[in-house]
């Protein structure tokens, strides 16, 4: 059946010859498709098992009444806000990812800046690391007023909060890569005349990509937090706006409804950077067996 | 070993013969950590031959791989000179191939671009680097891995990709620091004859270092011994051997077996297997 076939897996020059129409080569993208789709499939059926019974788990709770409605929505009460105010809920979350992601961006580049400058100058390495330390031990919630009263109630203080609190596991992770090259790949190097520039371009920065994506999956999430947090003190837009307007009117149900939008948020973007890993780095160890959750 | 009786042979006597391509002059070399000082390298000199092929062999913690690290000019000597292709050696040189203990490959390329990899950072002409990558990934047998990874490839093949990087930009001098220590005994076998092949095919200088007396006797015209820190030269032997040499006529070969008994019984370990 080879009207199945999408035209995009299709070699475009395709020999005129009859064999390239045999039922073995036509199968042939389509079964990598059933595969990946499989791949896929088995990947995602555990946590879709477990989301399911929790989800009867609290469905349960709620039918028992165990706790007062206003305290504990059912989950047909939260889906039902989740679709009626579908419009508010989508551009207050879209004002956090927009605050989450410029942050996480920004945190990406600065971190990885500052991991360059650190490994490449030891003067700057004894500058900047306690100035580094002081910024990810300093609560950012304790900043967060301050840079309301700086920066008013825009995205900007958001975006600040989301780089202070994601930018620290990019320079870790950043300075650990860097440092990481094999020291005879330098001595390589250095007997082929490369300059600094080329050492780093083809050898350095590439060997250090696997630890730099182990830290920006880690500063993803936590700039989904950094947002929020800046949200929580001083916002009239955003998913930590709704949430406290939700909390002060004891609407539960909204409350909820956010706080899965808020997961998902965090969830999403973690995915992509897995995807950009995958993409990046397919031939390192960590990424060999396929989609990384499979395990059968 | 049939393609060998076709290809021009002693290619490395037609390259001019005119002085020495490496000098070293009573090289010391000393390390110093905060708790104590270590001397690797005590007097040594030597001087290699344009299209010599110069085995240096000693035990473990000899100094040999410094002293290899020296010539190419990564390791500063605490005094003493080497003079390269008629230059004092102040920094890391170019004109040379270096191989390593291991195979030191980039993860995430493959075969062909790890090979050019040497063009990319010398900033070669495209169209010749490749040309003369192809014309080695046939002369190795890696003809069918050109896309493969190197954690796809056995440490046989790796070490094949690294002495093709090594030798792409056809450098005079090829200095080599137990480049098939990490092998099994059978992979080495080939390993060495093919070296041997490419050092006949491509006249190259060669300076390799290793724990092996087998390979040592096998692929060089001399074979320096060095003894344990602080390292010197404790002989120097002229390997009275064909300068074509099939393999297994070699390892039976009286003179193979005299000289190796030789060297072993110099180096004082029944221990230190050949």
């Amino acid at each position: 059946m080879p009207e199945v076939i999408s035209p995009a897996a299709r070699p475009a020059a395709e020999p005129p010859e009859p064999a390239a129409t045999t039922p073995d080569d036509a199968d042939l993208p389509k079964s990598r498709l059933a595969q990946r789709a499989g791949r896929l499939l088995s990947a995602a059926w555990r946590p879709a098992l477990l989301l399911v019974l929790l989800g009867l788990g609290w469905w349960a709770i709620t039918a028992a009444e165990v706790f007062p409605a206003y305290l504990v929505p059912t989950p047909g009460d939260v889906a039902n806000e989740l679709v009626t105010e579908r419009e508010m809920l989508a551009r207050h979350t879209w004002v956090t990812t927009y605050e989450t992601v410029v942050g996480f961006l920004l945190a990406a580049v600065i971190g990885m800046l500052a991991a360059v400058l650190i490994v490449y100058s030891p003067t700057l390495e004894k500058a900047l690391y306690p100035l580094i330390l002081f910024a990810q031990v300093i609560p950012k919630i304790a900043i967060a007023p301050i840079l309301v009263v700086w920066f008013g109630f825009g995205p900007m203080p958001k975006v600040i909060l989301a780089v202070l609190i994601a930018f620290f596991p990019v320079v870790v992770s950043g300075v650990a890569g860097l440092r990481s090259t094999d020291p005879e790949l330098l001595d390589l190097s250095a007997t082929m005349g490369a300059s600094r520039w080329k050492t780093f371009r083809k050898i350095r920065f590439p060997n250090a990509l696997p630890h730099l994506l182990a830290g920006l999956k880690v500063a993803v999430t936590l700039a989904v937090v950094g947002a929020v947090v800046g949200e929580f003190v001083g916002a009239d837009e955003g998913l930590g706006y709704v949430l406290l307007l939700a909390s002060g009117n004891l609407n539960s149900s909204l409350l909820f409804a956010d706080l899965i939008l808020m997961s998902a948020l965090g969830v999403v973007l973690f995915i992509l950077v897995e995807a950009a890993e995958a993409l990046l780095i397919p031939w390192h160890a960590s990424r060999r067996q396929g989609v990384p959750l499979t395990t059968s | 070993m049939t393609e060998t009786m076709t290809t021009q042979p002693a290619a490395a006597t037609q390259r001019q013969n005119d002085g020495t391509t490496i000098d070293i002059t009573d090289l010391t070399c000393t390390f110093t950590s905060r708790r104590k000082r270590t001397t690797a390298l005590t007097g040594v000199s030597l001087s290699v031959r344009a299209g010599e092929f110069v085995s240096i062999v000693g035990p473990s913690g000899c100094g040999k791989s410094t002293l290899l690290k020296i010539v190419a000019g990564l390791v500063p000597p605490s005094s003493g000179e080497v003079r390269l292709l008629g230059r004092t050696v102040t920094g890391p040189q170019r004109e040379i191939g270096f191989a390593f203990q291991r195979a030191a490959l980039l993860e995430w390329r493959g075969v062909r671009a790890n090979i050019l990899l040497q063009a990319e950072m010398r900033a070669m002409d495209k169209r010749k680097a490749a040309a003369r990558a192809d014309q080695l990934i046939e002369l190795t047998g890696l003809t069918g891995f050109e896309n493969a990874l190197p954690h796809e490839l056995s440490g046989g093949m790796q070490q094949r990709v690294a002495l093709c990087r090594a030798l792409l930009h056809e450098p005079p001098v090829l200095l080599m620091d137990e480049p098939f220590g990490a092998l099994d005994a059978l992979t080495r076998e080939h390993m060495n004859v093919e070296l041997h092949r490419i050092w006949r095919e491509t006249g190259t200088t060669v300076v390799l270092v290793t724990h092996s007396i087998a390979e040592a006797v096998y692929l060089g015209q001399r074979v320096v011994v060095m003894t344990p820190r602080p390292g010197r030269i404790e002989r120097v032997y002229d390997v009275d051997l064909p300068a074509v040499r099939d393999y297994g006529a070699t390892m039976s070969s009286p003179t193979f077996e005299k000289l190796a008994r030789e060297i072993r019984v110099l180096l004082g370990a029944s221990g230190h297997h050949g």
